[in-house]
């Protein structure tokens, strides 16, 4: 059967035989509950946000007209049931755009006709790189950098994805050098780079990219007439200063760069905490990649029911600016416990202002400095903690001891119990941990690109089939009618 | 700068089929405000019964409400995006498209994946089934959108299956066989059959002998069949519908290799005429297909709030059988009306059972026997009698002089309006043309 399907079919490409699914399933057969299970495995790998879900119910039950469900809404029912052109809705455009440019304090204006739906920023990820690049292309991306972004510009598109090492040394910024190098060594490999992938704030790190690295990005990809792709996904998660900048006050700041090269993505699932209803967003400054996106759009287009809901939600200025507001001092309130409450024990995180997760250093709890290490003790705190936390290999980092964990998919008190946990087992392994010397370790460009080769050779397949994306405790999947 | 698919025009929109649509949006017909429009003809959509739909949501706030609970539904689905899809849906979707098959077959919800209307299904399809620069045969006429759906992104090619009007483009044995040297001697590797059954642009069914021509050829050179059935739910009149999941069944092929190369496509946009929602999904009894497909419906997964809604639809298993029986009923009059009126001015209809639309025969008002003197007769339909039809050629069609005209997406006033053009379009052209 199996040289019946296509290799994309067979292939590895999806990212999910990989190692860091062990995470996954160990939640899945023990989930952590409050009182049905208390001793479970907490979920901390989910990049979620669900601090400020009561506000949007709180509207959807204030506004049943925003549904074609309700008797209110149901007059609007045929209208929307039967439009399906890929343009979208425009009442949906305008208010995606309004929001857009609501989450940038209003410091640019966003064209609603450049907004192209897609299916989530997964859709939105592949659809660029479909217009943008021929397979065997490449894009350079910055390290450590989401796993998803593998799949979804590389596994059907065949192109390549070149890492921009970023180190701990500088709080993992991006450099001039680094791109450089990266650009180089993709020459000298005779590959032919597209274009560049900014994660802007970052996943996993939870950074803000400063104004003046933009900005050098952007001239660094003028100056090789390469793209520009600002993946914007968590940008109404900013909850500290330094504020969010986005490309597109940089584009606006310099007149004279080629905006044929810059395009945005977006979604509602990060700002919002909607990634059930999949509304992706490609926006572009390059005519021709609209046009181009939009009728990829066919392939992963918003429903229309989802598109009429969202567009009534967020042409509401007074509660989008409500929302914007507390999401933010949720979450840096959560972001505060979480990190504070590392830092009681001498475990540190990367300074941050937004994400959902904090990126923790635990190189001082590795027996070396190695990846095989950081797998160990990565299995330790599934195992044995009882935490699904993310392993710094899973997102390309270049340094071992780095783990991403998320804060904002649980409540408060199951907070408290992670961190207690947290608090147990470092204080234990100090007691065990006699006199292991510390040896810094930075991997080479060299030893980047084996990284996954290495990986592959510790791969267990997942032996059950499982969702990367969902809350596996979610009543929704265990439903019976 | 951009990629090769962003500059080609693989895209397929060039076609006429969608200039048609695009003269139509410039100047849309209106009973009241532009009464001289154009009336729109060119789109197989199924607006006859949302009444039906209207008065269910009306009559079932409580199961469909969001806000139950506390509101925890609209969380719970506001955060559910397993790509696995609702559990609760797939049972309701696997029930529902058995009860549409008379439920000569029983579908196995694990087996279905969900995805972003028929139009991910099918791509998803081709990426799984084929590498880039393979074939899979169609026949001819087809949905002019297959060429950007099959071709478009995959690189695959298509390789059509010739038909022709003196056996009302059937099937026929030789015809798949002439296509498939036709594809060697391209040197391209053939890696399936694509179908469409019930029939786009025809409105006809499969007939039991076709579906037994297309399993024999098939097994017989090792392929895949996929086989989209997304007109499934419009069939109003007799023959009744075979899926090609019967057909094996029939012939006792389950659990044969051919069983695990056979793939559904369908989607609720035709039945229930809820094209915006994207609810479109794949059925194999390929697990590793299944497998493979699932983690690609990432790209174009259903949003879990139209999961939910047309769960609790097509939960009501009372409200299903009679929005069935009488959307048919409804189609099969739509039709009926459609085709007498034009048999009165001389234009055949192809005798369809299904479908949102016929295919007629127009070749009596050629001026020539060209696809050239096809478009000529077009481009007067549209800007002279101000009706967007689609041309034959649009779906390649071997033979000049057919358009597929739809019948299901306006009134009956405008319907009627459509036919007395079609009239006055006959009058104007040489007497006893037609």
């Amino acid at each position: 059967m199996n040289q019946l399907l296509s290799k994309i079919a067979t292939n590895d490409g999806h990212g999910e035989n990989s190692a860091f699914f062990d995470g996954w399933k160990a939640y899945d057969s023990d989930p952590y509950h409050p009182t049905r299970n208390p001793s479970g495995v907490i979920q901390m790998g989910l990049a979620e946000n669900q601090l400020s879900f009561d506000l949007i119910q709180e509207w959807v039950r204030n506004n049943p007209k925003a549904s074609i469900c309700t008797a209110e809404g149901s007059n609007d029912f045929k209208d929307i049931a039967i439009y399906q052109d890929y343009h979208g809705l425009p009442e949906f455009r305008n208010a995606v755009a309004r929001f857009m440019e609501k989450v940038r304090g209003n410091r640019v204006r966003f064209d609603p006709d450049r907004i192209v739906m897609s299916g989530g920023a997964t859709g939105a990820q592949e659809t660029l790189a479909f217009c943008l690049a021929d397979a065997g292309d490449a894009l350079l991306v910055p390290t450590p950098y989401y796993p998803g972004n593998d799949r979804d510009l590389t596994w059907r598109t065949g192109i390549q994805l070149l890492p921009v090492v970023c180190d701990s040394s500088n709080d993992f910024k991006i450099t001039r050098r680094a791109l450089e190098t990266a650009y180089k060594k993709a020459q000298e490999s005779n590959i032919k780079v597209k274009g560049l992938l900014l994660n802007n704030p970052s996943n996993p790190l939870g950074t803000v990219i400063d104004r003046e690295t933009l900005t050098d990005s952007l001239l660094f990809t003028n100056e090789k007439n390469i793209h520009l792709i600002c993946d914007e996904i968590y940008s109404a998660t900013v909850f500290s200063q330094p504020g969010f900048t986005s490309i597109a006050e940089i584009v606006q700041e310099n007149s004279d760069c080629n905006r044929n090269l810059i395009h945005i993505v977006y979604s509602l699932s990060k700002d919002l905490g909607f990634p059930g209803f999949r509304v992706g967003i490609v926006y572009s400054y390059n005519d021709i990649v609209v046009n181009c996106a939009r009728k990829m759009s066919s392939f992963g287009l918003v429903s229309t029911q989802t598109q009429h809901l969202i567009a009534s939600m967020l042409s509401d200025d007074v509660f989008v600016d409500r929302f914007i507001a507390e999401s933010s001092k949720r979450l840096e309130t959560r972001h505060g416990t979480l990190s504070a409450g590392l830092a009681q024990v001498g475990i540190g995180s990367l300074k941050s202002n937004a994400g959902l997760y904090c990126w923790m250093d635990l190189r001082r709890l590795l027996k070396e400095a190695t990846f095989e290490a950081e797998l160990e003790l990565w299995r330790v705190i599934i195992n044995d903690v009882k935490l699904n936390v993310s392993p710094g290999a899973s997102f390309h980092c270049s340094e071992p001891g780095w783990f991403r964990v998320c804060f904002a998919n649980m409540d408060d008190e199951t907070m408290m119990v992670a961190l207690n946990r947290i608090h147990k087992f470092v204080i234990q392994k100090k007691g065990c941990d006699q006199g292991s010397g510390k040896k810094q370790c930075r991997r080479s460009k060299l030893e980047i690109s084996l990284s996954f080769r290495r990986l592959d050779e510790m791969k267990m397949v997942a032996s059950h089939k499982m969702s990367p994306h969902s809350p596996m405790s979610s009543p929704l999947v265990r439903a019976r009618t | 700068m951009l990629s090769r698919k962003a500059t080609c025009k693989s895209h397929g929109e060039d076609s006429s089929y969608f200039l048609g649509w695009q003269e139509y949006e410039k100047n849309p017909h209106d009973p009241v405000r532009n009464p001289s429009g154009i009336i729109q003809l060119g789109l197989a959509e199924n607006q006859l019964s949302f009444d039906l739909l209207e008065s269910w949501i009306a009559k079932n706030q409580e199961p469909i409400g969001f806000m139950k609970k506390g509101g925890s539904i609209f969380r719970e689905l506001a955060l559910f995006q397993d790509y696995r899809g609702l559990p609760a849906f797939k049972k309701e979707l696997s029930e529902y498209m058995a009860a549409i098959r008379q439920d000569k077959v029983r579908f196995d919800p694990n087996n279905i994946v969900l995805t972003a209307g028929s139009t991910s299904a099918n791509e998803a399809l081709m990426f799984c089934l084929a590498e880039a620069g393979e074939a899979f045969l169609v026949p001819t006429p087809y949905y002019p959108g297959f060429d950007r759906d099959l071709k478009w992104r995959t690189g695959v090619e298509i390789v059509p299956i010739q038909s022709s009007s003196v056996n009302n483009f059937r099937i026929i044995p030789s015809a798949l066989e002439e296509a498939y040297q036709h594809a060697q001697k391209l040197h391209l590797k053939v890696k399936g059959l694509f179908i469409t059954n019930p029939s786009n642009p025809l409105g006809t069914t499969l007939s039991s002998h076709e579906l037994d021509h297309l399993i024999n050829f098939a097994i017989d050179k090792n392929i895949h069949i996929v086989s989209d059935e997304i007109y499934s739910g419009t069939v109003f009149d007799s023959p009744r519908f075979i899926s090609i999941m019967e057909a094996l069944k029939k012939k006792n092929l389950e659990n044969t290799t051919i069983w695990s190369r056979v793939h559904i496509v369908s989607s609720l946009s035709k039945d229930f005429g809820l094209p915006g929602f994207r609810i479109g999904m794949i059925y194999s009894n390929s697990e590793t297909l299944i497998a493979a497909a699932t983690k690609m419906s990432s790209f174009g997964l259903v949003s879990s709030q139209s999961q939910f809604l047309l769960s609790r639809i097509l939960g009501d298993k009372k409200f299903t059988r009679k929005y069935i029986m009488e959307n048919r009923k409804r189609l099969k009059s739509r039709r009926k009306m459609l085709v007498s009126g034009l048999q009165k001015y001389g234009i055949r209809c192809l005798e369809n059972n299904a479908g949102l639309f016929c295919w007629i025969d127009m070749r009596c008002l050629l001026s020539s026997y060209t696809f050239e003197a096809e478009m000529e007769l077009w481009r007067r339909i549209i800007f002279k009698y101000g009706l967007n039809i689609s041309p034959g050629s649009s779906f390649h069609c071997p033979e000049p002089g057919w358009f597929r005209i739809c019948f299901s997406n306006m009134s009956e006033e405008t319907l009627d309006l459509a036919v007395r053009r079609i009239k006055a379009l006959v009058d104007s052209s040489a007497p006893n043309a037609c």
